[in-house]
């Protein structure tokens, strides 16, 4: 295994939105360090700002103070290419219409690197056919991609981002609408990917037992703090009781689980 | 050369090809009609069916939205809206204005600029309205916006203005000159070449929007491009040949769903080979032998269009 290395550092990173009259600031002071070959957990209450945070880890939106290193580049420095051959993303969001089969999906992840009609080297078949079976998803790739299920969509999607051979991939809730069997092979598959190819993986997510048991590190979002560290020191510390207002829900630091009172 | 051997008279095909491979025909009234009359038609008919099924094919893609089109989104009115303008305004305007205005370059012009800015509007809508039903309704309010314009133009201008303008509007690809042609061709491979530098991007755009961008595309640049060859083609195309409906709707899916794939090289040019086709066929059917009239190429389109497009819905559900 090789040394893990720093992918994205932030320093004194604010987060949040701009409006006319005031800055409506979600998150300041930020200061992670995601390396490779570890896969983080993102998680927090349900419109606490994971999905700003992610939003401006992935230049989507620019941060209100401080800057985002990808790379030990400011990310803002970079172009749409290059940043496309840094950084993949998993979004939540459901996928047009269209006749894409699974491997023209895959294909697509090369897209940073073809030239202008997007013709397929060698090369690039290599990395699609080393993404396809990471992945294990050989018997899907001659199907379209609306005839196959939830759960195999989202791998196909995870070997999507693989194809795009990029040291950092982020996923926005990779495992809603999963069920649990498909959620634990999502995590499972994340855990051996960042392992078996030294990448960064960096998800948000709502199952937290889940992602207790198996991520190298956890970013938890409270209202108060935003803390990175790796799970069984957040235990110790007693920040997943903070994680929610509601006293009918605490954590159970044994059990490494929520329960309810 | 089907096409072209059919029409009010009847040319033998073995005279046709005489004909355009120099030969000497039988008679020579046969010559002329086919170098004046058939073959620019059948020319201006491919050149249509490619262009609009292209602009098509493009939009749809863009809007991620099947039922797109120039047409449906309300392109051909925006065209229209630009030719009226031009056609029926043009005494308001000093002379020489006007003088410019009433040639080709004039109205193709008047016709793009129609097309693009109602694309323009669509598209700044359609960033506020995730909704693709919803688009569809913009398209359909800006269709009946810009025929509204249209009518009060229509009220204000003289009886001559009012004919030149209604000939135009039925939609018809007999009546252009070599020149024309030259004029529409050259439209023509500009939006195509335009078109082909989008075909990797649009692959991206499969994905939606959100992806393409985190695969390095440049939506703005892309959107653009679309925006830019589908007003050269749809824009031009109406220009000289009227608002022609369902071409550019219905040739997509067709191309679509022969060729079962979603990649853009393959479509490009099925779309393209499709559009031409189907163009070619419904001029044929327009000016059936037999008849003493030539129908309005318009009502052949919507009449095999229309059908198509009900049957791809109820086969697929959701397209």
């Amino acid at each position: 295994m090789s040394s893990n290395k720093v992918i994205v550092s932030t320093t004194n990173l604010s987060i949040g939105y701009h409006s006319k009259s005031h800055h409506n600031t979600i998150a300041e002071n930020l200061n992670l360090s995601l390396e490779s070959g570890k896969l983080i957990a993102l998680v927090g209450a349900n419109g606490i700002g994971k999905s700003t945070l992610l939003r401006t880890l992935t230049a989507i939106q620019k941060p209100l103070e401080g800057a985002i290193f990808l790379k030990e580049k400011n990310i803002h420095e970079y172009n749409s290419v290059e940043l496309a051959q840094n950084l993949s993303l998993v979004l939540t969001e459901k996928l047009p219409p269209s006749n894409l089969t699974v491997f023209e999906l895959i294909a697509l992840g090369r897209q940073p690197y073809t030239n202008w009609l997007g013709k397929l080297s060698e090369d690039d078949y290599k990395k699609i056919n080393n993404a396809i079976t990471l992945t294990h998803v050989e018997h899907l790739i001659h199907k379209k991609h609306y005839e196959i299920s939830d759960g195999q969509l989202q791998i196909v999607l995870i070997a999507r981002a693989l194809a795009q051979d990029t040291p950092l991939i982020i996923l926005d809730e990779p495992t809603t609408h999963l069920d649990l069997p498909h959620k634990v092979s999502v995590f499972k598959l994340l855990k051996k990917l960042s392992k078996e190819t030294n990448k960064c993986i960096l998800f948000s997510t709502h199952d937290i037992d889940l992602a207790i048991q198996l991520s190298d590190e956890m970013i938890v979002m409270t209202e108060v703090t935003v803390v990175q560290d790796q799970p069984c020191n957040l235990i110790t510390k007693g920040v997943f009781n903070k994680l929610f207002k509601d006293n009918a829900i605490s954590f159970d630091g044994e059990k490494g689980k929520f329960v309810i009172n | 050369m089907a096409n072209v051997s059919l029409g009010q008279v009847n040319i033998p095909l073995k005279e046709v090809f005489k004909s355009l491979f120099g030969g000497n025909v039988s008679r020579e009234t046969w010559d002329y009609i086919i170098i004046n009359f058939r073959l620019p038609k059948a020319i201006t008919a491919i050149l249509v069916g490619i262009g609009l099924s292209i602009s098509g094919l493009l939009m749809q893609t863009l809007f991620r939205n099947p039922l797109a089109g120039p047409y449906v989104l309300g392109l051909s009115s925006g065209s229209s809206l630009g030719v009226a303008f031009v056609i029926l305004g043009a005494g308001v305007l000093p002379a020489v204005a006007s003088q410019f205005l009433l040639s080709s370059y004039g109205i193709i012009l008047a016709s793009c600029l129609g097309s693009l800015m109602v694309l323009l509007l669509i598209l700044i809508v359609s960033q506020r309205l995730r909704d693709t039903m919803s688009i569809l309704i913009v398209g359909l309010m800006f269709s009946s916006f810009t025929s509204a314009i249209v009518s009060i133009f229509t009220y204000f201008s003289s009886a001559e203005q009012l004919q030149k303008y209604t000939f135009w509007s039925m939609g018809s690809i007999g009546n252009l000159s070599w020149q024309n042609i030259a004029l529409l061709t050259i439209s023509i491979l500009i939006g195509l070449f335009i078109s082909l530098l989008t075909l990797k991007p649009l692959d991206a755009l499969l994905l939606g929007e959100n992806y393409a961008k985190s695969m390095g595309l440049n939506i703005k640049k892309t959107r653009y491009l679309i925006l830019f060859a589908t007003s050269i083609l749809a824009g031009s195309i109406t220009a000289f040949a009227g608002p022609i409906a369902f071409i550019g709707l219905a040739v997509p899916h067709l191309a679509k769903l022969i060729f079962k794939t979603s990649n853009h090289k393959t479509l490009f040019f099925g779309t393209l080979l499709i559009g031409a086709i189907i163009m070619l066929f419904c001029d044929t059917v327009s000016q059936m032998p037999g008849f003493e009239f030539t129908l309005p190429i318009n009502a052949i389109t919507s009449i095999i269009g229309a059908p198509v497009v009900i049957w791809l819905i109820v086969r697929k559900k959701s397209i």
